[in-house]
Order: structure tokens, then sequence, then C-alpha cells
């Protein structure tokens, strides 16, 4: 069908496993030193004890903020993670002064050239596409580079019929890059996914708002979240701008969506790996 | 003409609105309401009319002309149910094999309390997701503001045209200046910076068209109209001359080039 022909190829091989990424590139999205302050019960935590326990706090199971390449430790299969397109950044299409300067002092601190984490990989041995957004990386905004990612990604899962995996984590499009960072091709690459029969599962993580909630974050056969995850359209604060009072605690949060019929099931972060094996295994997925 | 002088232009409160346009270059336009799950969202005014004899489904996010129509009409600012209108009436028109044609006047999708409740996220992101496959030909004009995913959902289809003063933005430019420069203050420098203008956006490639004003749109309306209904026919005319795979395989290519990117070989 004429649909399905392709003009160029959209994505490229790259081969760095999670491995090799570990012995030099890994760091913790917790800040350096050996105490790390709860954001829930506000007591220092021996930082050693919150890796060991997934980055949820031991005294009051507070859940940390998880960097993508931790997710993906969390998620894939041991060293079955292959990264692809990894190198692809954007360009300043407003020409916005400085944004090139921030972008690189950014990709210096993260080790990583852009907002998401793309690949494939195994979960309980079962084949799949998958991207992980980095939440560190300016606020995990959506610029040219990640709609690409997510696009080539989807493709990349077209092509080679895999179920697609998409941990997002956004404060939003990427104001620096204007409407360009708006032009949804993740979304239309994801109806072309879906076209083929396969399964998508969106899973925002903290937090997810703005233009990705509005795109592709929504777009799930299936869409679960972690425990008190915020996920919204509209910033807590502009709301309470609007109507000038203040919003319950959980506004926003994946209860709240529960409860509202936008998300599927909220999912503990330690159980979320056999979690989503099962999902795919209930949608045909079978072990290598 | 600076940027902040087109967004007070599209601003304006005698500038025309979706629904003078839709009443001046098209024939019995019949009323559509209703998302068929929760309700009726004037924010966005839906239906079916002639242009030039040919049914088309019309779809426009409008604000109102006054205090009253505005408060009736959310200020243009749809609810998640304007949303799935739209998105109820483009399927129709697949079903009917109608052309879409869409006109955006909003400053942005609504932010409040209900529209959470009701998933404004999932809303626009399924107007997005079901362009990209719809089988029938859909054109938008920005009139006014085009605000952010509010203005998208509705401006995702084969090509986007713009009124010579009209504006297309991530955001408003308050919005954008109190997130950049944590200040909303700044709105008139950041206009200048965003490329919200027909002109820089035709020069980014993200509209095909623009549409003159000559000098004050209200003195030249029916030149204007005329023009409108001009760019409308046309786009027809060559949407017919393709079939809807290939039409869809357009659309997809459209969106696809979007954003360029380049291959960095190290950090």
């Amino acid at each position: 069908m004429a649909i399905f022909k392709k003009k160029r190829n959209y994505f490229t091989l790259d081969t760095h496993s999670v491995e090799q990424k570990e012995k030099t590139e890994i760091k913790p999205s917790v800040p350096e030193g050996m105490w790390h302050k709860c954001r829930g019960c506000e007591k220092m935590i021996l930082k050693e004890d919150l890796m060991k326990n997934h980055l949820i706090c031991p005294r009051c199971g507070t859940y940390e903020r998880m960097g993508a390449w931790e997710r993906i430790r969390l998620i894939a299969d041991e060293g079955s993670f292959r990264e692809i397109n990894g190198n692809i950044v954007g360009r300043n299409p407003l020409d916005f002064p400085g944004y090139e300067a921030k972008i690189e002092k950014v990709q210096e601190k993260t080790k990583t050239f852009e907002g998401i984490i793309t690949g494939y990989c195994t979960i309980s041995g079962i084949r799949v596409a998958m991207g992980v957004m980095e939440p560190g990386f300016i606020m995990g905004s959506m610029g040219s580079a990640v709609g690409e990612k997510v696009a080539s990604l989807a493709e990349f899962a077209e092509f080679y019929n895999l179920p697609l995996l998409i941990f997002s984590a956004s404060g939003g499009a990427r104001m620096q890059e204007g409407i360009v960072s708006l032009m949804t091709k993740a979304s239309f690459a994801i109806k072309k996914h879906s076209e083929k029969g396969l399964l998508y599962i969106s899973i925002p993580t903290d937090p997810t708002t703005g233009g990705v909630t509005a795109s592709f974050a929504m777009l799930g056969d299936i869409i679960i979240a972690e425990p008190k995850t915020l996920i919204g359209f509209a910033g807590r604060r502009v709301i309470e701008g609007t109507i000038r009072k203040e919003l319950p605690a959980d506004f926003q949060s994946a209860e709240f969506l529960l409860s509202h019929g936008f998300l599927d099931a909220v999912v503990k972060r330690k159980e979320m790996k056999a979690y989503l094996a099962k999902l795919l295994q209930l949608h045909g997925g079978r072990r290598l | 003409m600076s940027a902040w002088d087109k967004v007070l232009k599209a601003r304006a409160k005698d500038r025309p609105l979706p629904l003078d346009y839709v009443r001046s270059i098209m024939d019995d336009f019949t009323e559509l309401r209703g998302d068929r799950l929760y309700g009726d969202d004037q924010a966005v005014v839906a239906g079916l009319a002639f242009f030039k004899g040919q049914p088309v489904t019309v779809i426009c996010i409008t604000r109102g002309k006054d205090i009253e129509e505005n408060i009736i009409r959310n200020f243009g600012s749809p609810n998640p149910e304007g949303y799935r209108k739209a998105l109820r009436l483009m399927k129709a028109s697949e079903k009917f094999s109608r052309p879409v044609v869409m006109f955006i006047d909003t400053k942005g999708a609504g932010c409040a309390v209900e529209a959470e409740e009701r998933g404004q996220g999932e809303a626009i992101a399924r107007c997005l997701y079901e362009s990209a496959s719809l089988k029938v030909p859909m054109i938008s004009l920005i009139t006014g503001e085009g605000g952010s995913g509010g203005a998208l959902a509705l401006a995702s289809g084969d090509e986007v045209h713009m009124l010579e003063n009209a504006i297309y933005s991530i955001l408003s430019p308050e919005g954008f200046s109190s997130i950049l420069y944590k200040n909303p203050g700044k709105a008139k420098e950041a206009s200048e910076i965003m490329k919200i203008t027909a002109e820089d956006l035709l020069g980014l490639g993200i509209i095909e068209g623009i549409i003159s004003e000559k000098g004050d749109i209200n003195e030249h309306l029916d030149e204007v109209m005329e023009d409108v209904s001009e760019t409308i026919r046309k786009f027809l005319a060559r949407a017919e001359k393709v079939s809807p795979d290939e039409l869809i395989l357009k659309r997809y290519e459209r969106f696809r080039s979007f954003g360029k990117v380049y291959w960095k070989p190290e950090l």
C-alpha cells in the first residue's frame, strides 16, 4: 500500500548498550554527595540506600524522579537495551539568543544529547521498542529532536512489528524552539504504528504536562502511571491564577486521572516491569 | 509592522471572526452541536455548508464579538467537549466524503479544573492522531490568534493558511515571557522573537500561504473574503486530483519534514 512506502530511511542504528554507558556515563538523577533529603518526609537518607531502593524513600515511600538511563536499567532486561538515533539533536529555529549554549551546557551536565533516549530491548525476554524521556533535560521539554526521535522510534517499531513503550516526562513544548516544537510528527507516526495492529503502551512519569500530554502521552492503547505522578495539560499555577483559589493536593495526580477515566491503572515502581511483561504477553508477546 | 502590532490587530475587537467568513463565503451553514459524550462547547462552532455548491464540513474555534458572546464562547478557549465535537464531525466527513474547512481564532485551549477533569490533553491529542489518517482533504485558516495546541488540534491537516495579520504561536506572548523571562510583562519583547507572524511562519515552512488584508481588513472586507474563498477553492481543486491514500501520505510527509534535526558526532 502506498501509505507504507518509505522514501528514505528514518532511523539509524547505534549499538552502545547500557553496560557501556554504565561504566562511563550514567549519573544518578539525585544530587551529588552521600546524603539526600527526601522531598516527601524531608529526612536525610543515605544515597546508597535510595539508589538500592529504585529511588524510593525507604522511610516514607516517596518516589524521586528517575533519570532516563536509571529507568532503562529498571525496566529493560539486563544488558538488552540498544540505543538508536542517539546523536540526533535539534537546531535553533527561532535563533533564540543563548539557546545553543544552553543546550550544550545541559548536554554536558546530563551526558545526554537530547530530552529522550530511544532504542530497543527485551522486557522479560519480550522484544520492544522503547523511548524514555529525560526529566533533567531542560525540564524534559519537547523540541524538534524529541519529536523526531519519537516519530523515528514509532516508525522503527512499525517496520519491525514491535510493541512501542514510551515513558514520558515533560514540562511541555520547548519554548526556545517556538511553534516548530509543536508540529505533531510523533502523533502521526504513532497512528501509523497503530494501524498496523501494533501495541503502544504509554507510561507518563512525573511530571508529564503540556504539549506531551496533548500528544503522544495520551495516545496509548494502554496508559499506566506510577502512584502520585503529576499528569496534566495546563500548569497548576496557571489554573490557580485563573480561578484564584488553591487546588487540592491530588489534582492532576495519577490517582486523579484514574478516577476520571484517563488511566488504565496505577502501578508501583517495583511492580512496573512485571506489569508491562504481563501486558505484552496478553498482546501475544513471546519470550525470545 | 512589528510582531506586537500584529498581536494587537489579531486581537482587535472589530476584527472579522470565523463565523463572518463562513457566512460570507458559504451557503446554508447548518450548525451541528454536541460531542455525544458530555456536552456542547460553544467555543467550537461546527456544521455543514455548501461551498460553491459542494457540501463541506466547517469547524471553527471562535471568540465572541462582545462580552455576552464571549461568555458563551469562553473567550474562544475550548474545553475537551469542543475538540471531541470537532473530532466527531471530522469522522463524519470521512464517512460522507466531505472536505473539512477549519477557521481558527483562539488564544488556546481552556485552562480550567473542569477541562483537566475531562481530559483536555487527551481530547487535543486525539484530534492530532485522527487527523493523521482522515481520508478527506483538510484545510485550516487562521484568521486571528492561533494559540498553541488548542489551535494545532484543528491545524493538523493538509494545508494551513493565515490572514496577513493573524498570529500562530507555541503559547501566547504573555505565557511565553512568563516562562522564559519569568515576567509576563515582557510579552511585547517576546512576540518579536517568537516567530509568530504569517511571514515568519511561511519562511519556516509551517504554513502554505498568506491572505492579504489590503491595508485595513474592515475597509476591504469583500475583497479579503473573496481571497479566502479563492484560497479554499484552489486547495480543493488540488486535493481533488490526489487519491485518499496519497493525500494521507503527503500529509504525513508534511509533518515529518518539520523541525530540522542533525547528527552530532559527539558531546
